[in-house]
């Protein structure tokens, strides 16, 4: 293993005493606990981390951030892979693997670098330029080739092994950002007793205070960050949330972050996630998120040794990490000199300051003579020298002389961005600011307040006093005591940034965005073709659309869109940010809701005895429900549906109806309230009777049916399909409150409150009769078809009995509370068994209600209308009810539209298929020509032929008619008689007993 | 965004259920001109900036239809109402005889 060869023997932040081992492209390194792999990577002299997206440039790191577009790694193995990682926010831990990306076959010898030989014609826009024709060709050829030649990381091709989780959080106030603002924003307004949280985005607290060290009452400033923390985690009523990257901002005082919990460790510990995703809900917020600094754009600005020079302050204060021995600082405002002392400081070689503005800064001129180092006032750096390593730079001096210097590390410093995306997501549009060249946050999301440099103060007096201007003044604005403001002492630093936003005399690829190999030259390229609005420039140059959303380009490009375009930086533009701030990871936004978890599972009463009766189930909405139940000795689930349908027909069965929606409707007037909303008259309804209902929507479609039963003279019980359970019950809520609101009816769902069995068959009364206590009376002249009633069953247990049947059959429903669902079906199997009773599934339900001609969800599609489906007998003449109106509509009333009828295949032994259109015999299976088609199709073993429900136009019409059935998607073809849609026991003879 | 419900507090909007525009009456469906009322009342929605009255269901709290007033652009609510008290009063100005 190497020697840390670029580690300072002093400083920083690290535990020296907790060495981590860990890799990188399968070598090797050591660092420290409190490293990130950034730091530790440069504290191993590993300069070169990557290669380009476009054009496959060497890369080393240019920030310490989460702005970071270059260091992007793939970070474990296997499934738990994860691409595109910055490995400026990857906290090292012992045996953290991580390899480079982009690189084939090895990130030093880069076959694909040719791209950038073949820069020239990989300028802006050229995918849309060079691949235009033949289309044909793009899926096949194009798109793979580009894709080869420019992806970023391999995404895992398993199953994420990770869990991730999501939580909600309430707070008085919000503070976005840990640095110094955001710090004493929290203590001032945790002080009056309001709830506060403070997220920040790194490990450790501080921000650019603990980066720049800078004194804080008059010693270093950790140990002032130190003390607040702190003082914060000891209050009750403030959560510290470090790692939490706040990435959304959403109405109402709703935010998005992202908590990476586990992500610093190999391993999530047990019953942790890996990421929890936050939704905070918070009063006032305090944006607090401090600055990035801006990279300057001159020729060979990506070479690995080029950084930011706030990233070099980073690595020297946090990490005791010098990025290079020989420096060269590149700036254009104040903070080279900073840079400057801080190098000298650590012992480092400043070779030169290269400062843009002319005439000496009395600051930099200090740093410079302190440091002991040339100054070159008014000059700029228009090259870099060095292969994947910087090796030197080429420097045009004010005078016009051009100057090699030799040096292992340039630091740049364009001046700063706020970074003010936050204050953008519901719409916030930034303003510009002249003073400091940049935009600054225009209006705020309503109870947003801006702190420090996110608001464009840069010094630190100011990030401290705004804080606890902001904190005091949240709390003050929600009615909490607090004292006035309070902040320790500190100074500000001079700035006196005079823009500078291209370096012109650059003869070499200047890049602006980084990440998606966006350079000067294109911008320019987008300006002459006319792509100059901020948007085009965008999605023509791709510039800002990297995962970084163009952090440490959007600014510089505009800027040099604006000059390329003779237009002020305001005029030009500004791109709006979209949540998320940085990258979120799938995986989190779905939490738990995955595999079995990802909707709730719903289980009829029954399920237990169904289970261990060997019941095959399927998916009805959220139910599990019964589809049928095997013997052992039958071959297959048709030779199972079929004995089913037979015993239905021939003894009883029993089956599992819960599901069905319920509703329970009372008051004086729910008989007119029911009539309102469905299309029969129901207001007629004696009590203890029950009767189908048809709903439909106010346009005239069909939306839902069941049955109605009058249980008293101000009560009704209703039942809904399964599947629009919920739909139909809100619909009912919503006619009730807001269409009637005056009259006298009450609603309650009742679906779960209620377990209820189909009893079905011509023994379905003997079984019953053993069930329902002997007092009362079940005789057909008692207890009629349409019948309803409250009973007592297996000696006083309440419930009720409908004398209803979809099978055809004479056939009954028994309800009993919920709870006494599971004793109800042992005591119907028990006591059926001397009729041959056996359970009877989803499938065998459907089979019968087919061989009826009953209506299902195949027929009611949401494009059907009564009259469609054959109950147009039904509609009420003279009352009002939802669908009255529109259902009359000529379109929806013309007898050509398709309507149910039956079907059989004149080959007996075709097996038809749902789905299939019908044309007539001799004409062509054209769309012109489609007349209909088959909605549902099951064997009958009654019938012993298979029989199918459709939709036909004017289907009614042309029994005995012979059409084809055209079936494209399975390559079919078969000639169908037109039949009536009633198979068996048309006069309803059965139903009656 | 998060509506203040009457009844349950400020909640979440994934408690609740969009029901349309709060500013269209259900007409009356015997009138001559019912037809292309009902058209209206069914299809034809304005789009216009500003405040809206909107319909929204409490379909995970306590189930009460309620009359919000949002801004369409900023989505500020301004006003929350029990729409079943809304409708009365819509119902009461449209009886024959009423002052308003
Ligand atoms: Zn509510």
């Amino acid at each position: 293993m190497r020697r840390q060869s670029n580690r300072l023997g002093e400083g920083g932040i690290i535990d020296r005493s907790k060495p981590v081992t860990f890799t990188f492209d399968g070598a090797p390194y050591q660092g420290y606990q409190g490293d990130t792999l950034a730091s530790a990577l440069l504290a191993n002299g590993v300069t070169l981390v990557g290669r380009s997206f476009k054009y496959h440039r060497p890369r080393g790191v240019l920030s310490a951030g989460s702005e970071e577009p270059n260091a992007l790694v793939e970070l474990r193995s296997e499934n738990y892979r994860e691409a595109n990682t910055k490995a400026t926010m990857v906290e090292l831990f012992d045996g953290l693997s991580a390899s480079s990306q982009n690189r084939w076959p090895s990130l030093r010898l880069d076959f694909m670098s040719i791209n950038s030989l073949l820069s020239p014609i990989f300028v802006a826009g050229f995918y849309y330029k060079t691949f235009m024709w033949p289309a044909a060709l793009w899926e096949k050829l194009y798109e793979p080739a580009i894709r080869r030649a420019a992806g970023l990381g391999r995404a895992a091709q398993g199953e994420d092994p990770d869990h991730y989780e999501k939580a909600t959080a309430h707070c008085d106030v919000l503070v976005v950002g840990g640095g110094a603002a955001g710090l004493n924003a929290a203590l001032n307004a945790a002080r009056s007793g309001a709830r506060v949280i403070l997220a920040d985005e790194n490990a450790q607290l501080g921000g650019r205070a603990l980066d720049d060290g800078l004194p804080i009452d008059g010693a270093p400033p950790v140990q002032w960050i130190d003390s607040v923390r702190e003082q914060l985690e000891r209050e009750p009523n403030v959560v510290v949330m470090r790692r939490t990257t706040v990435f959304g901002v959403y109405d109402t005082g709703t935010y998005g972050a992202l908590e990476r919990v586990s992500d610093h460790l190999a391993q999530a510990k047990h019953g942790f996630p890996r990421q929890r995703l936050w939704r905070i809900i918070a009063k006032r917020t305090i944006l607090a998120t401090g600055a990035t600094e801006r990279p300057i754009v001159f020729g060979g600005n990506d070479r690995p040794g080029v950084m930011l020079a706030s990233a070099f302050r980073t690595y020297l204060n946090r990490y005791g990490v010098a990025p290079g021995r020989r420096i060269v600082v590149f700036t254009n405002n104040d903070s080279g000199a900073l840079t400057a002392a801080e190098a000298a400081l650590a012992g480092l070689e400043v070779v030169a300051i290269v400062d843009s503005r002319r005439g000496l800064s009395a600051e930099i001129s200090k740093a410079a003579s302190t440091a002991g180092t040339r100054m070159i006032s008014g000059g700029v750096v228009i090259d870099t020298v060095g292969k994947a390593k910087l090796s030197g730079v080429v420097i045009r001096t004010g005078e016009g002389e051009d100057v090699r210097l030799s040096c292992d590390c340039l630091v740049m410093s364009g001046g700063w961005n706020p970074n003010l995306q936050l204050t953008t997501h519901l719409g916030g549009k930034p303003t510009w600011n002249d003073a400091i060249a940049a935009f600054v946050p225009g209006t705020h999301p309503p109870g947003m307040s801006v702190a420090g440099a996110a608001g464009g103060s840069f010094g630190l007096k100011d990030a401290l006093d705004e804080g606890a201007k902001a904190g005091s003044e949240a709390v003050a604005s929600l009615g909490w005591k607090v004292a006035g403001p309070a902040s320790p002492r500190a100074d500000n630093q001079p700035y006196g940034i005079r823009p500078l936003w291209l370096v012109e005399a650059s003869k070499s690829k200047a890049l602006v965005d980084f990440q998606n190999d966006v350079t000067a030259a294109d911008i320019a390229l987008a300006a002459r073709e006319g792509f100059q609005s901020v948007e085009h420039l965008k999605r023509y140059t791709t510039l800002g659309m990297a995962t970084d959303q163009g952090r440490t380009s959007n600014v510089n490009a505009l800027a040099i869109m604006a000059k390329a375009t003779d237009r002020s930086i305001p005029e030009t533009g500004m791109t709006v940010a979209r949540p998320p701030y940085s990258p979120v990871a799938i995986g989190a936004l779905a939490g738990h809701h995955r595999g079995k978890s990802f909707k709730a599972v719903r289980r009829p009463p029954s399920y237990a005895w169904a289970k261990a009766n060997g019941g095959v189930f399927v998916e009805t909405g959220l139910w599990l429900r019964p589809a049928y139940f095997p013997k052992s000795d039958e071959r297959d689930w048709f030779e199972t549906v079929c004995r089913e349908v037979k015993t239905v027909r021939s003894a009883v069965g029993v089956c599992d109806v819960s599901t069905l929606g319920k509703v329970d409707v009372q008051g004086k007037d729910a008989g007119e309230f029911l009539d309102k909303i469905y299309m029969n008259g129901l207001k007629t309804l004696p009590i203890g009777k029950a009767r189908y209902g048809g709903m439909l929507r106010e346009d005239g479609i069909f939306m839902d049916d069941g049955t109605i039963a009058r249980l008293g003279e101000h009560h009704y019980f209703v039942t809904t399909t399964t599947a629009n359970a919920v739909k139909a019950f809100q619909h009912m809520e919503f006619c009730a409150q807001w269409l009637w609101p005056s009259l006298d009816v009450q609603l309650i769902s009742a679906t779960e409150q209620w377990a209820q069995y189909a009893v079905a068959g011509p023994k379905s009364r003997d079984l019953l009769r053993k069930i329902i206590d002997p007092e009362f009376d079940i005789s057909d002249e008692a207890f009629p078809y349409l019948q309803v009633g409250k009973i007592t069953v297996c000696g006083g247990i309440k419930g009720r009995l409908f004398r209803l049947s979809f099978s055809g059959e004479r056939a009954y429903e028994i309800a009993v509370p919920a709870r006494y669902g599971d004793a109800l079906m042992r005591a119907l199997m028990d006591a059926g068994q001397e009729f041959g009773v056996c359970p009877y599934g989803a499938e065998a339900l459907a089979v019968m209600r087919i061989e009826k001609g009953h209506i299902s969800g195949p027929e009611l599609n949401g494009n059907t209308t009564p009259r469609d489906v054959g109950l147009g007998d039904m509609i009420a003449k003279k009352k009002d009810f939802i669908g009255r109106v529109l259902g009359e509509r000529p379109g929806i009333i013309d007898p050509d539209r398709p309507s149910l009828i039956g079907f059989r295949p004149v080959d007996k032994n075709m097996r038809m298929r749902s789905g299939a259109h019908i044309v007539p015999l001799s004409a062509p299976a054209t769309a012109a020509n489609d007349q209909g088609y088959l909605t549902s199709v099951a064997y009958s073993p009654t019938v012993g032929d298979w029989i199918a429900l459709g939709l036909l136009k004017r289907g009614p019409e042309r029994i005995g008619e012979k059409v084809r059935a055209v079936d494209p998607v399975r390559n079919e073809e078969y000639v169908v008689e037109v039949v009536n849609p009633c198979f068996v026991d048309p006069e309803g003879e059965k139903l009656r007993g | 965004m998060r509506i203040q419900c009457p009844c349950c507090g400020e909640r979440s909007l994934d408690e609740f259920t969009y029901y349309g525009d709060a500013s269209v009456t259900r007409p009356n469906a015997f009138a001559p001109t019912a037809m292309s009322d009902y058209h209206a009342y069914v299809y034809q929605r304005d789009n216009r900036d500003g405040d809206h009255r909107e319909l929204w269901y409490h379909a995970a709290g306590c189930h009460a239809c309620l009359v919000v007033t949002r801004n369409v652009r900023s989505h500020i609510i301004s006003d929350v109402r029990i729409a079943r008290e809304v409708a009365r009063e819509r119902d009461a100005a449209a009886l024959p005889g009423s002052t308003s």
